[in-house]
Order: C-alpha cells, then structure tokens, then sequence
C-alpha cells in the first residue's frame, strides 16, 4: 500500500512536473504564434508583453519568457507615436532584457533586444541623441555577432538600420544590402534550438531586400 | 488497489484541470478615469490580462482558494489585493495610483532657462550654445538672444532685468567662478574664459533662482560639467584666431578618463580681415591650458577634476578724448588660474552627496599712459586731470571655496537638500599714480553659508519649492537670511503656470572696497509670475516680474581719486514682461525662436544723483534665431538678428560747488541692429567610420555693417562727447575643427591607439 501511494504520489508529482512544462510549453507556443498576428496592434503587443511577463515570473528561471516580454515592450515602443512616452516603455523593455540577461549571460539574442531598446532611445530625439544611443545600438550588435556567429538577427538589424538612415549619413539600400543578404544566408542556414527559441525576422529581411532591389 | 490509485490520480488532476473561474473588473485612475494597458496577474501564475481601452479586463483561472492578484503599469503605483477564487464570478475593481514621476510632474520653471539634452524642462539643448550665430561659442552669449538679458556690447557679462552685469554670478558645478571672463578692458567686451563644450548642461536663472545659491541680486548661470566622454578622442582646432589641440583618453573599462588641451590665440590674422577703430600695439594673445579627469566611482558617482591657467596680453591706443592730438593708451598682462574637484556620490537609503573644493588665481597688470602723436608717453600736470590719465593698477587675488550638498530622496520625487559653502578671498589691489604714489589695499573676505531647500510634489499637478539660506561675510560683518519660494501648477492641457519669490543678498564689489564707512548687503527681492506650455516641438512662454533693490551701495570720491562704496542709502526696482517661443515644427527643417522683453527699471545707485533708468538698460528688447541644417549639404545655417531700442546714457560728474553728483548732459542712443550668420560644414557626415570628423565653421557678426552705439564717453570739461561703438564693424570668423578617433566600436579605439 505504501509503495503503491509512493508510487502514485511520484506519478502525481511527474504528471504535475510535465503539465506544468507542458503548460509552458503551450502558453509560450501560444503567446508566440500570437506576435507575427499582433505585430501592428500596438495594444495587442502590449498585452503579449504582459502575458509573457506573467509566464516569467511565474517560472523564474527561465530566459525565454522575460526575453519575448522585453521584445513585446521594444516593439511597441517603436509603435509608441507619442515620443514623451517612448522613454518610459523602453526603461521597461530593459528591466526585461536585464532579468533575461542575468538567467542567460552572453546571449547573442538577448544582446539583439538591448540594441533595439538603444535605437527606441534614439528615435526619441536622433539628431540629438545619435552620439550616445548610435554608438551603443552598434556595441550591442557586435557583441550579439561575437556571441553566435550563426544568428541571422544582428545583421537583419544592422541591415534594418543602415537601410533607414539617410545616404548622406553613409546608409540607404547601397551599404544595407550587403548586410541584409549575408543575414538572409544565415536565415536559410539557421535552425533555432527549440520551438520556443526566437525565430523571427526572415520575412522582414526578404521585404527589405525586395525594397533594396 | 491499482484502480484506487488511478481514480485517486485522475481525480487530482481532474480537480486541477476542473472548473475555471472567471475574473473580471475596471481598472481606473483616483480621478475614475479607465487606465488601458494595465497588466492583471494572479499572482505567480500564468493566469492574466491586461486592460483594454475602457479599462476593463477579465480572464479565467483554474486556481482555487486564496490568491493574490496584482496589477501593474509604467507610472503608477503597482496594486495587490488578496482574493478568494471560489466557482462563482468574481469582480475586482481596481483603483490605480498614479505616481508622481520627473516624466509627468510639474516643472518648477519660474524665472529659469535650462540647456541641456537631457532635462526634461530644457529650453536649449547643448548644441545650441555654439552654433547661435551671435555667441561666437561663447558660453554666456547664447543666453543673450533668451529674454530678459541686455544687448550690452561695451563690456562683458550678462545684465539680466535692470541688474548690472557684476549682479549676475557664474557656477561650475556648484563653485562660484571668479574672473570667468577675460580680465575688462574698456570699451571692448571680453569673452567668457571656458569652452563651451566642457559643460553637458546649463541653467540660466533671470531671477528666483534656488537657495542653493547667492551672493548674485540679479542672476546664477549654473553651469554643469560633462561626466566621462563617449570615447577617447584627439581634437585639433585652426582658426583665423588661434590654433588648439586636446585629448580625452577613455579608460579600457569606460570607468575613467584624462583629457589635457592647450589653446594658443593670436588676433593678428583676424586684424587682417577685421578693421578695428582701436590702435592694437599689442595684438591680443592668449595662451591657455587646462587638465581633467574623471572616475566613475563604485556606487555609481563620479569624481571630476578640472584645472585651468591661462595668460594674455593686450594693449591698446584710442585718441585722447580731451585733446586733438594725444592718445590714450591702455595694456593688461593677465594670469589666471582656476581649479575645480568636485564629487558627487550615493551614500545608499535614498541619500546623495554633492562636494566640491575650488581654488583659483588671479593677476593683472593694467598699465595706462598718455601718449603724444609719435607713440611716447607724456605727462601733463596743468590741467591736472591730464596727469590722472597716467596710472598703473596691480590686482592679485586669491580664492578658495568648500562646498558640500547632501540630498535625501523621500517617497517620490519628493527631495530635501541642505549644505553648507564656505568662501575665502583676498584681493589685493595697488594704485599707482603718475607720480609713483601708491594705494595698495587689501580685501579679505571669508563668506559662510548654510541652506536647506525641500522640492515638495503633492501630485504630478501641484509642486513647490521651499528654501532659505543664511550667510555671513565677515567684510559686513553681518547675517542675513534669505527665503526662497516657488510653487507650480500644471493644467490639464499640460500647460504650466509658477510663481517664484525670493530674497537676494550681495556684498559690494571689489572695486569700491575699502569703503568709506560700515556697510550692510545690498537686497533685492523677486516676484515672478510664468505660464510656460511646452511639447516636444515647440515651447511658449510668457513671465511677468517685479524686482525691488534696497540698500544698493552709493560712492562717492575717495583721497586717492578713487570711488569708493560710502553707504547702503541706494535702492531701485525693475518690471517688465518677457516672452519666448521656440518651434521646431511650423516649418520643415527649421528651428527658430523668438524673444522679447520689455524692462522699466530705475535705480539710485553709486554715483547717480537720483534714481535714474541705468545705462545698460533698454526698454525694449528683442532676438530672432533662426537655424537649418540640410543634409544633403551636409551643411547647418545659423541666423539670428537682435534688436534693442536705445539705451539712455548720462554725464555723470562732481560738482564741488554743491558738493555733489550732478548730471549735466543726458541723452539716449541709438536703436541697436546686429544680424549675424554662421555656416557649419560636416564633410565627413555619413562616412562609414571616419577618421576624422572634420567641422569647417564660418562666422560673420553684423553682416550688415549697421551702426552701433553702445554708449558715450565725456571729455573732462564735458563738451564733448564720443560714442563708444564696437571694435570692429564686423567680426568675420573662419575655422576648422578635427576630431580623431571618432570610430565607434571599443575595438577600433584600441587599435587606433
């Protein structure tokens, strides 16, 4: 009887074990089939982000969770139109970034999201503040570069930027498309380590370089 | 057996995949306003929502019994609330509290411009201080095109609301600077000794500025010190006035750094391209040099050292006012030194400390002579007032100052700080006569003070700031206590309006010391009443103030023919309106703005007869700066234009008969015009890496050559007059500015050097 309750109580407690990697696992699929759909819904970014913050600190210790958070809050900074609040979202998105960041040091992807929460800084005022955020929008892009020499997002962002920025600030489609096709090569090359790791950005990548043709 | 253990285990599981509970609730702010993008969580599960636009939000949970539920959003206090999730639905209405943030709150702006690229409430950034086409990188110039500052060009120094230049005081991060301008030479305006590109921030106080400062009735330019550089960076600078050269060595680890730099000036090239009214025998020469360095400390604070020492030499004839044939001929040797260490530091617990030590040096030698035509010095002893003309003035001066500052950050943004300035100085100062007779004076000072100020945030509408500063100078011998007050409100359109008051005291100014009997402070009080709105692109505002002066200093002539302070019985007031706006957006690609201001002032002081309105004050006064960059060009186009109706200007002299001051001839210049224009070329904006970024500059001061009187000087009998006019007509500036190393990645800099 005794075994046959230590037995149950084990089988309870491995079932509880794989539900609840298995709620993880449906909650994070869930949350991130949702962001390719909520990509230009501000409001619905904003709710993903809560969502995957809910996720994280209910798990603690996974990187995962708060990295989709703080790519939720950048990206809806960079859909924030009001530019006195862009600040704010972004101070949030590197609260995220920074708990990712100490689960999962050296991170090439999380290095990826620090960038991007750079350049939501910068887009506040960028004639203004392209010395402080340009040169660390670049720190964080070449670290992410050493950290995972196979990871296609840097140079989609790199690319994304150069693309952007004036010909007369040494950007346009001339010196983007180099680095856009070299992360559309890493694209077709890369595999990401699970379901759940990030695996975005291609589809952007080939309609950057479809503008640049 | 096996069968009682599944039943048990699907009933567990069961339970826990069983019914669902729904919640659900309005989330509002404590004006019952729906907040939207909150983030609703069941505490340490998944289960969540945020709110939409109307506020409301509702999700299910599986979760039974006692649970916590929070909600959280950027700039409101976060909310948690103990709940019992049973089957039923369960209903949370949640009340948000919105905290009062630097983003949100109320800036308390009365009386005061801030230039910086990081405050919110700044009116300037940084950059503007040195591509406004007037200022001629002149750190103080800039201010000059914001209301309430005079265009007075004859000498240096800003003349804020009625208030002579010497009532305006300049702060480097927290220490008083004296001589921050070249040493005065007569007729011709001096330029401020510092760099603009030293400082990160700036805030120009027209009035009711913070007890954290005094000893200034009208003015405190508070000027602040950049942290650690971007990177390390080598800079070369050739101009039509000089040749310079620096560097700013960026410690490995970003925790430390040390830069040096030497500036030669010479104006002799610039003397080719300007025509000057002055006979320059001397042609102006500055040397300068200055060190630094900086060190992030562990709790995030920061210490900074800088020193400074500069030499120049100039030496000037005009023709001699009072005869057709002599000239009058001026020259200054000047040696300066200023050093400055200053930390700033988290003591943890909310508490911060702000420290400095300065220490500084000055020494001129001004010698002046009556010449005859062929350039050599001639003594005339009838009529005696020729022998006056000959005469030669040692000033040397020492100052030293302690100052700390602790601040303790209470719930919000809620701060108090209090602290403690100590100032020495000794200025010793010799009279020579033309006959060798020597007045040497000596005046020591030592200046304590204590203040305590408390920025007071009721809500993110309504704020206050309270202060009073106590201060004893030993040459007065006196105390004096003065309260500071401001208070802000801003409306629901974001619009602001403040209120500032404020008590200002002030010793007499070296020049008439020592004084001919005991003297108290001198006092002005401020009301100052402002409605600012500011967005992002476009500022506006309007202050209205009133400024009354008591116990100004009247002189009168002392055994040595000097002018000496001989009582407090002086006393004067200023109002006025003033009005700002700056627009980035009305027109692409153009930044302007746009002051005026309108001053009444009338005071009695020195050696005026009666309250009269003061030489350096116009009535009207206006500026227009206009700047666009293109890019395809890579070029900035800087213009502004000030203007000023004419400033009254007197004839003030002793009449022995009635034993007083009398004024014999009055009159009022002319309107003052000035347009000027700059042109910045950044060839090298863009290049992937460069290295060097280049920056061409070319400046003209009074393009259009329009006539400028400053004010009039008298001959001694009186019958005659000259206007004092600028140097030149027109100043034309041509330079180039290299920087090295400007490559962004760490790795590049490390290779590099």
């Amino acid at each position: 009887m005794k075994k046959i309750i230590l037995a149950v109580a084990f089988l309870y407690a491995a079932t509880a074990v794989s539900a609840q990697s298995e709620r993880y696992m449906a909650a994070m699929k869930n949350n991130i089939a949702a962001i390719d759909t909520s990509f230009r819904n501000p409001a619905n970014l904003l709710s993903l982000a809560n969502n995957f913050e809910r996720i994280a600190n209910a798990e603690k210790n996974q990187w995962l969770p708060y990295y989709y958070a703080a790519l939720c809050q950048v990206n809806y900074a960079y859909m924030e139109q009001d530019k006195s609040k862009i600040d704010a979202i972004a101070d949030k998105a590197t609260l995220l970034i920074d708990k990712a960041d100490s689960l999962s040091p050296d991170n090439s992807e999380i290095s990826c999201v620090k960038s991007m929460i750079a350049s939501s800084h910068m887009m506040v005022n960028p004639m203004q503040r392209y010395m402080e955020y340009g040169a660390e929008i670049n720190l964080h892009l070449d670290a992410a570069m050493k950290q995972d020499p196979n990871n296609p997002r840097p140079e989609y962002l790199k690319g994304q930027g150069l693309k952007y920025t004036p010909e007369q600030f040494g950007g346009g489609c001339a010196t983007a498309k180099p680095v856009l096709q070299a992360s559309l090569d890493k694209y077709n090359a890369f595999k990401p380590a699970s379901e759940l790791h990030p695996n975005w950005g291609k589809q952007r990548v080939e309609l950057l370089l479809g503008e640049c043709k | 057996m096996m069968k009682r253990a599944l039943l048990l285990l699907t009933l567990f599981t069961g339970l826990k995949l069983g019914a669902q509970t729904r919640v659900l609730g309005k989330i509002t702010d404590n004006r019952g306003n729906p907040v939207a993008g909150v983030s609703i969580t069941l505490k340490s599960s998944y289960d969540g929502a945020t709110s939409d636009s109307l506020g409301n939000f509702s999700f299910t949970s599986a979760e039974k019994g006692k649970q916590i539920i929070e909600a959280s959003i950027v700039g409101y206090r976060p909310f948690s609330q103990e709940v019992t999730l049973g089957s039923a639905e369960l209903l949370v209405n949640i009340s948000m509290k919105e905290l009062v943030t630097e983003l949100k709150a109320v800036v308390i702006s009365a009386g005061s411009f801030v230039a910086s690229d990081k405050n919110k409430g700044a009116v300037l950034n940084a950059i503007d201080i040195v591509t406004t086409p007037s200022a001629n990188g002149d750190v103080t110039s800039a201010f000059k095109t914001l209301p309430g500052t005079q265009q007075v060009g004859e000498s240096e120094g800003l003349f804020v609301r009625g208030g002579s230049a010497t009532e305006s005081k300049i702060y480097m991060d927290g220490n008083l600077v004296n001589n921050f301008f070249y040493s005065s030479t007569p007729g011709i305006a001096t330029r401020g000794r510092f760099n603009p590109f030293l400082f990160k921030g700036t805030i120009f106080s027209s009035g009711g500025y913070s007890a954290l400062y005094g000893q200034a009735l009208s003015s405190a330019l508070i000027l602040e010190s950049k942290d650690l550089p971007d990177r390390t960076e080598a800079d070369l600078a050739i101009s039509v006035v000089g040749l310079g050269g620096g560097i700013q060595k960026l410690a490995k680890n970003k925790k430390a750094s040390w830069g040096i730099s030497y500036n030669y000036t010479n104006l002799w090239l610039a003397f080719k391209f300007n025509k000057y009214k002055q006979d320059f025998y001397t042609i102006p020469e500055y040397h300068q040099g200055d060190a630094n360095f900086r060190i992030k400390t562990k709790s995030g604070g920061m210490i900074k050292y800088y020193g400074y020492i500069s030499s120049n030499k100039t030496a000037f004839r005009n023709p001699d006012i009072d005869s057709a044939v002599l000239k009058d001929a001026f020259s200054i040797n000047n040696l300066n030194t200023y050093q400055n260490i200053n930390w700033r530091d988290n003591l943890g617990n909310g508490w911060r400390l702000n420290a400095g030590i300065s220490f500084s040096t000055n020494k001129d030698d001004i010698l002046n002579e009556l010449q005859d035509a062929s350039n050599n010095k001639t003594l005339i002893t009838t009529p005696i007032f020729y022998a006056f003309k000959n005469f030669q003035v040692q000033n040397r001066a020492l100052y030293a100052q302690a100052r700390a500052v602790a601040e303790k950050k209470l719930n919000g943004l809620n701060t108090i700080r209090f602290g403690s300035d100590y100032f020495y100085s000794k200025e010793k100062s010799t009279y020579i006569l033309y006959d060798g007779t020597r007045f040497p004076g000596t005046v020591k000072d030592n200046l304590v003070s204590v203040f305590a100020e408390a920025d007071i945030y009721i809500t993110n509408s309504l704020a206050a700031k309270l202060g009073s500063r106590l201060e004893h100078s030993d040459l007065v011998g006196k105390w004096n206590l003065a309260p500071r007050a401001s208070i802000a409100y801003k409306f629901a359109d974001n619009s602001q309006a403040s209120f500032a008051y404020g008590l200002f005291y002030q010793n007499p100014e070296r020049r008439y010391l020592p004084a001919l009997a005991s003297l108290d402070y001198s006092r002005a009080a401020h009301y100052i009443l402002q409605y600012q709105k500011l967005t992002s692109q476009r500022t506006f505002r309007v202050e209205a103030f009133y400024k009354k002066y008591s116990d100004l200093y009247k002189t009168t002539v002392s055994l040595g023919g000097q002018e000496a302070a001989s009582s407090n019985n002086g006393f004067g007031d200023a109002k006025g309106v003033e009005l700002f706006w700056r627009d980035r957006k009305t027109f692409k690609d153009v930044d302007y703005w746009i002051s005026y201001s309108y001053l009444d002032t009338k005071r009695d002081y020195l050696n005026y007869p009666y309250a009269i309105t003061p030489s350096f004050a116009a009535n009207h006064t206006a500026s227009l700066v206009v700047k666009r960059f293109v890019v395809p060009w890579k070029t900035g186009f800087n213009l502004s234009y000030s203007f000023a109706t004419g400033r009254p200007y007197y004839r003030i002299a002793y009449d022995n008969a009635q034993s007083k001051y009398v004024i014999t001839d009055a009159g009022k210049t002319i309107n003052y015009n000035s347009m000027s224009f700059s042109v910045n070329y950044l060839p090298a904006l863009g290049k992937k890496n460069p290295k060097v970024f280049t920056v061409w500059v070319l400046g003209v001061n009074n393009v259009l050559g329009q006539n400028q009187v400053f004010n009039y000087n008298y001959s001694n009998d009186g019958s005659r007059k000259v206007p004092v006019t600028p140097p030149s007509k027109r100043f034309i500036f041509i330079g180039c500015f290299l920087s090295f190393g400007v490559d962004r990645t760490q790795d590049a800099i490390n290779n590099n050097l």
